[in-house]
């Protein structure tokens, strides 16, 4: 990282991407988010990590108001989320999600389904759009697929498709809720490997992932939940060498 | 007419067949029409256009049509709004399809999985742009094939506007059974009619229903 372009860029550009204080949540009466706070640089890969209903994939979700808090705040590029009066069109234009079952829309081909947003929603021309998603095909590897319907794709060519799909509405931070969870090693490998090629882009992203030693070498920042709070959050290095026993546990197991 | 069965009779129950296909087209579409607007009420966000459309679904489900077909031609009537057999039928017929029209849509509005529904909120598309791009030619797919199936309810129930005085199948039949008196012939020649009707739209359901199971999307 290179510390001295940091400290000369305007505040703007130092600002957080992303940034979760004390945020809370309940599902009646559960209790799923517990003060979580975090930050997002610019350019930067957050990566969450910790058991199944520890909230981690909550948390994403309220990055994208698909959840709404209980208390707390959430600023996104610059935009109170937990604000009623959120434009949520413009939030949903900075922020792009990938779910874990892909969510192509089976009734479109592939080109279908990534130029439908940039021209229903953006306004692009249709021969654009199209240019524009055989460009973010090729950047997933699938610019062969471009007429093909998602039922004629493997699953990992599906989920490639649709980080290809997010991609073309240019988002400014990527959300990844365990994108790779329904996929077999292989198939797992060709995903991780466009998100890491996105990372090395320096798009913004974060993503919820069960895949230990992916994260390991792609996260800038690592964030441990464990029962609905921030247990311990800091550089990759967390992961080898962990200051909590409970991550130190769920690393052991994770391997 | 009177004597054995003729040419005329058949000509007759022809004629009436051809009303019967002609009602169940008027109700299938303006059914159909109003049916629609009736699914998207159930699946929307106004509290108050949700209560309104189950309301509606609610009441006309509970009414049997026959009632429904008496009151719309003999209740306005009493209350000053003549109508034609017709209207009357016509629009009762259209009142009672909507309701289960528009319950069949909303069940294949609401079976598009979930997802579906985030994946286009988070592409930023309009609830609009949702629901005609992305939900609607899901629910269409889904919904075909219980609605030809439905259609074969409505091709049966349109016999009850004979009570109203419209000279559909059914009510051709009873004039010319009046004046024949051969009631096991002239019911037995309308029910293979309306079977013939019928039975082809069955057919057709059942088969869709197949080829749908058979291209389900996996993993939508």
């Amino acid at each position: 990282m290179n510390i001295s372009a940091i400290q000369s860029a305007p505040a703007a550009a130092t600002a957080p991407v992303v940034a979760m204080r004390g945020v809370h949540k309940s599902f009646g009466p559960l209790k799923v988010l517990d003060g979580v706070s975090f930050e997002v640089a610019r350019g930067e890969v957050t990566v969450l990590i910790g058991r199944s209903g520890s909230g981690k994939s909550t948390a994403l979700r309220c990055i994208d108001r698909f959840e709404t808090i209980d208390g707390g705040e959430i600023e996104v590029c610059g935009r109170r989320v937990d604000d009623a009066r959120l434009d949520l069109r413009a939030l949903r234009l900075d922020v792009g999600i990938v779910f874990q079952s892909y969510n192509l829309f089976p009734h479109l081909t592939i080109e279908e389904n990534i130029t439908l947003a940039p021209h229903a929603v953006k306004g692009v021309p249709k021969a654009e759009a199209r240019a524009l998603a055989a460009k973010v095909l090729a950047q997933v590897g699938l610019e062969e697929k471009l007429h093909a319907y998602p039922e004629q794709l493997s699953g990992g060519q599906q989920q490639r498709a649709a980080i290809a799909r997010s991609l073309a509405m240019q988002p400014k931070v990527m959300l990844f809720d365990e994108v790779t969870s329904a996929l077999d090693p292989e198939l797992t490998g060709e995903v991780l490997k466009v998100i890491e090629a996105l990372a090395a882009d320096g798009m913004t992203m974060v993503m919820v992932t069960h895949e230990m030693g992916f994260a390991r070498g792609i996260a800038d920042q690592v964030v441990f939940m464990h029962k609905g709070k921030v247990h311990e959050a800091g550089p990759a290095d967390i992961l080898s060498s962990p200051s909590t026993p409970e991550l130190a546990q769920f690393v052991g197991t994770g391997l | 007419m009177g004597g054995a069965l003729n040419l005329n009779h058949l000509l007759f129950l022809g004629h009436g067949a051809l009303w019967t296909i002609g009602l169940s087209v008027i109700a299938l579409v303006g059914g159909g029409l109003a049916g629609f607007l009736v699914a998207l009420g159930r699946v929307s966000p106004s509290r108050t256009l949700r209560l309104l459309a189950a309301t509606y679904v609610q009441l006309i489900q509970g009414t049997p049509l026959l009632v429904i077909m008496f009151l719309s031609f003999f209740g306005l009537a009493a209350i000053g709004f003549n109508i034609s057999p017709l209207a009357a039928a016509g629009a009762s017929m259209t009142i009672f399809v909507a309701a289960y029209l528009g319950e069949i849509w909303r069940g294949c509005i609401e079976a598009v999985p979930r997802p579906q529904w985030e994946a286009a909120e988070g592409l930023a598309l309009s609830r609009t742009q949702r629901m005609v791009k992305v939900i609607l030619p899901q629910a269409i797919r889904i919904a075909t094939p219980p609605t030809v199936g439905f259609m074969v309810q409505i091709i049966k129930n349109t016999s009850l506007a004979s009570v109203v005085g419209f000279v559909e199948l059914t009510r051709s039949g009873q004039i010319i059974n009046n004046s024949m008196f051969e009631p096991f012939l002239i019911y037995s020649i309308i029910a293979v009619v309306y079977f013939s009707l019928c039975y082809p739209l069955s057919r057709l359901s059942r088969r869709l229903e197949r080829t749908a199971l058979q291209k389900k999307p996996a993993l939508a």
